[in-house]
């Protein structure tokens, strides 16, 4: 059966859209295989607008392992803006690819990567717009597969309604392996239907499929136990760690998009995982232990990515790329590679220390010092042992001394608002520390126009993290809190002009975090929003907190509301939703870690201290891998000379 | 330093690439075909490329224009291939030569355009355009970014035809065989200011004849250069580069004397 493109009718309907190129596909790198030559066909999507999806590396590296094999076709979509949305209702045209405008409703799978909870609304869209029904259990053999995979998968009950599957971590070797389970059950004929494809993923042990899980509550609400409905099944799932990044050396081939994104440049992964043990940070728990590209490896993805694409700037991405064991050598030898071809570099990096300022020069050797950015994350020193941010303040000032001093002019420093135990006298504390930083800029720099800006996330607790079991700070107190804060720096009349302030009102944490811990009954709250027309929120100018409260109201009768799962402290005993998914933690190392917190009790980092037994190496037989390799990128012989 | 004039194109689907897209994927292009480019001083350095009157947004085009400098000698027809090569199907480099002359801006006088209307008879169209040359001056508004304004359609438009739909098809659209009707006009604008595009002739067509086009019309782009007012023909921009003495010929010719 041959699929045909929508392009033709999709082309009437660009003229009247915003920023029709996003939607023609085209990319330099991009891939389209012919349909009738694949045995199992992939549409990949990120639930969010083309200019944010496009750039994903997750699903850029899928796009590319799958493409590679010969049996297989993958495809990307994007969410299209609502005017685009009313144009396909009111014309018949369905959710497409942009590779060949393909419709999604005929792939075989259909996976989508959730980095946040907030595209729950967007996957709800592109099911309707393709045709496909929004229940799981209204599906039939004609309907792809839905997989989620990406960060929020770890905890998928909120869309279990939605969702055929979820896949949790690492997804290169397990696209394939599923790949080989679908394309085994086509050549055998379909046997037992989409029921029987189901089970033989759910039985990989890599799979997880909602519907062979019951999910019993006790009286109050809380989850009693969650039993697999069948036998074959286990009673965990686990996650997918790869192991040797060398080996994994994508994207090969970044696509290089014609529209405007919001990275232009190339991403090259250094690391994979963080055990610096940051209690509220689910990304570093979730993707332990860490595993390091090579130097070598670094270099040799650098060099051929940037002849494959052009781009001007290259990314070094991890959750904290100071840390990789030979970034000095690293940013060295790529800034002397580079230096006459004007490649800018870049690397995400928050560390308190002086260290990370000396790679910001490196970086930075002949190109403008605006800012830097420097994450403290609590406003205390007591707040940061509860979170296990190790720096004093006496890091911070002697940090930003060399930053100001090497030229810098601003300075950045993140913190969160709401953590546990956190009281107004810790968060008026940010106060207090940025006047000593503009205090200390001015000393070193001999200037007055330095500047400081303090810029506040809400904290959302999260599942898989020592702080799954925090009540979660009202939007109210937060939104209180912040407003003393504000007036604390503003008042100053030494200092308050030279600091900036930025911060978001508590509401959209709230909706987050009732969607991140959430279990089974949230599924009919997204329904509710998305049948009211909520799309995209994870957009400011999209996002609608009176449109979730409105359909909290279908929680109505569950005897669970809002702040049940939001601000409410759960206890040791106490059945979780994703207890039944297995990041590796031990769920009592959590809860350790947890009292530990609550103590103040600070814990070191694996990679330097002998292992703290968290749970995740002897369990995924995982292990960390790091260098040192001794090895120095050697500099490039050009050839076209 | 080497200055190189190029024509390319903008087809089928990548019309839809507007011209800040363009050039971002053009300067990859020249990065990924390592182009001996000449930078602009100053604190944050640029290739030096000029544009010329780029077509808007959803426009094909057939004859696009631009002009770099190199820091290092080439074969233009070579750097043609390898950055035809470089960029995706549909911007394709189709000439090459090298400056010789100044003022390449300055010879794109006039455009000649092709609008193919899917889903209106020819014999409609042509009756439409035929009312539209009748008028001394057409006044139609378009939106900006300074608010609605209006201007005169007419005085631009040095000629206007209606053609039989046999010619072939440039864009995919047009290639549908489903027996729809699809008039095609042809459409000579001088570029003057305020610009006349293609898509406000078209509303001038609809204020003045009724036209109306049920499907988007799909505009391209055949030519731009110096138009010639007697003749009415818009001629090759390049041409005086190619016939006048290269600098190396030059050099060549003054050493032997
Ligand atoms: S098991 Fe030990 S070594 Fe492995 S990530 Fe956890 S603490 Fe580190």
């Amino acid at each position: 059966m041959t699929v045909e493109s929508v392009f033709p009718r999709l082309e009437a309907l660009l003229p009247h859209v915003q920023k029709p190129i996003q939607y023609v596909g085209g990319e330099l790198n991009s891939t389209v295989k012919e349909w009738d030559a694949a045995d199992v066909r992939w549409a990949l999507m990120y639930p969010d607008a083309y200019e944010v999806g496009l750039p994903n590396q997750g699903v850029m590296i899928l796009y590319e392992v799958l493409n590679e094999r010969e049996d297989v076709l993958a495809e990307r979509t994007y969410s299209v803006w609502p005017d685009l949305e009313e144009l396909m209702r009111k014309h018949d045209v369905p959710q497409f690819t942009v590779d060949a405008h393909r419709p999604v409703k005929a792939f075989d799978v259909f996976g989508v990567s959730f980095s946040t909870e907030l595209g729950y609304t967007n996957l709800l869209t592109a099911l309707d717009l393709a045709g496909i029904p929004l229940e799981a259990a209204d599906r039939t053999e004609d309907d792809p597969v839905v997989i989620a995979g990406g960060h929020a998968a770890f905890n998928p009950e909120p869309i279990a309604d939605f969702v055929d599957c979820a896949v949790l971590g690492d997804g290169e070797q397990a696209v394939l392996q599923i790949t080989d389970v679908v394309k085994a059950w086509k050549a055998e004929g379909r046997p037992g239907g989409r029921d029987e494809l189901l089970f033989r993923l759910a039985r990989t042990g890599g799979v997880y499929v909602p519907r062979f899980y019951d999910v019993h509550y006790l009286a109050d609400g809380r989850i009693e136990r969650v039993v697999p409905n069948r036998s074959g099944v286990p009673w965990r799932v686990t996650k997918h760690t790869v192991m040797d990044l060398d080996e994994w050396p994508y994207p090969k081939q970044p696509l290089v998009p014609l529209a405007e994104t919001v990275h232009e440049r190339m991403s090259v992964e250094i690391f994979r995982g963080c055990t610096r043990g940051c209690r509220f940070c689910q990304a570093g728990m979730i993707t332990r232990p860490v595993r390091e590209r090579s130097i070598t490896g670094i270099g040799d993805m650098v060099e051929k990515g940037l002849k494959a694409t052009g781009f001007e700037e290259v990314g070094l991405l991890s959750l904290s790329s100071a840390d990789h064991t030979e970034i000095g050598d690293i940013a060295k030898g790529l800034a002397d590679r580079y230096e006459e071809e004007k490649i800018g570099l870049s690397l995400p990096s928050t560390r308190v220390d002086a260290f990370n300022v000396d790679l910001a020069n490196e970086l930075t050797r002949n190109g403008r010092r605006s800012g830097l950015t420097f994450a403290p994350e609590g406003g205390s020193e007591r707040l940061r042992k509860v979170i296990n941010k190790m720096v004093s303040e006496e890091d911070l000032i002697r940090t930003v001394a060399t930053a100001y001093g090497n030229g810098w002019r601003q300075v950045k420093l993140y913190f969160m608002c709401g953590l546990p135990t956190e009281t107004d006298e810790d968060v008026l504390q940010i106060a207090e520390m940025a006047k000593k930083v503009i205090a200390k800029g001015r000393e070193v720099s001999g200037r007055n126009d330095i500047r400081c800006t303090v810029s506040i996330g809400g904290f959302v607790p999260k599942p898989h993290t020592p702080f799954q079991w925090a009540p979660q700070l009202s939007s109210a107190d937060t939104d209180a809190r912040l407003a003393k804060l504000r007036d604390a720096i503003r008042s100053d009349k030494r200092y308050g002009r030279a600091i900036g302030f930025r911060y978001h009102d508590g509401k959209p944490g709230i909706v987050e975090g009732l969607l991140s811990r959430g279990d089974r009954r949230i599924g009919r709250v997204i329904k509710a929003v998305y049948e009211d027309g909520g799309r995209f929120d994870g957009w400011r100018e999209h996002f609608s907190y009176d449109r979730w409260m409105r359909a909290a109201g279908a929680l109505a009768g569950t005897g669970v509301d809002v702040d049940w799962y939001t601000t409410r402290e759960r206890g040791y005993e106490e059945v979780l939703p994703w207890d039944h998914l297995d990041s590796g933690l031990d769920k009592d190392w959590m809860w350790e870690d947890w009292q530990d917190a609550l103590d103040e009790v600070e814990l070191d980092d694996c990679r330097w201290t002998p292992c703290f037994d968290c749970g995740v190496c002897p369990s995924q037989s995982t292990e960390i891998q790091i260098g040192p390799t001794g090895k120095k990128l050697l500099p490039l012989t050009v050839v076209n000379k | 330093m080497q200055r190189i004039r190029l024509r390319y194109t903008k087809r089928g689907r990548l019309r839809f690439t507007s011209h800040r897209d363009f050039q971002r994927a053009f300067e990859r292009a020249l990065r990924r075909s390592a182009v001996p480019m000449a930078y602009s001083a100053g604190f944050t350095p640029h290739p030096k490329v000029s544009y010329a009157n780029a077509a808007p947004t959803g426009t094909a085009s057939e004859a696009e224009y631009l002009e770099i400098a190199l820091a290092e000698h080439r074969d233009p027809e070579e750097l043609r291939a390898a950055l035809d090569a470089s960029l995706p199907d549909g911007l394709d480099i189709t000439e090459a030569v090298e400056a010789r002359t100044s003022g390449l801006a300055e010879r794109l006088q006039a455009s000649i355009w092709e609008l193919r209307l899917p889903g209106v008879a020819a014999a409609d169209a042509a009756d439409a355009v035929e009312v539209f040359l009748g008028r001394e001056s057409v006044e139609v508004e378009r939106r900006t970014k300074n608010g609605v304004r209006s201007f005169d359609t007419r005085a631009a438009v040095a000629s206007f035809t209606a053609e039989s739909p046999a010619t072939p098809a440039t864009s995919e659209q047009a290639n549908r065989s489903d027996g729809a009707p699809c008039a095609i006009l042809r459409l000579v604008v001088r570029h003057q200011t305020p610009a006349v595009r293609p898509d406000d002739v078209l509303s001038g067509l609809r204020a003045t004849a009724d036209l109306a086009t049920p499907v988007p019309p799909e505009v391209t782009r055949l030519a731009q250069g110096p138009f010639d007012e007697e003749t009415g023909s818009v001629a090759d921009p390049l041409a005086s580069d190619r016939t006048a003495p290269s600098r190396a010929a030059e050099a060549q010719l003054s050493g032997s004397a």
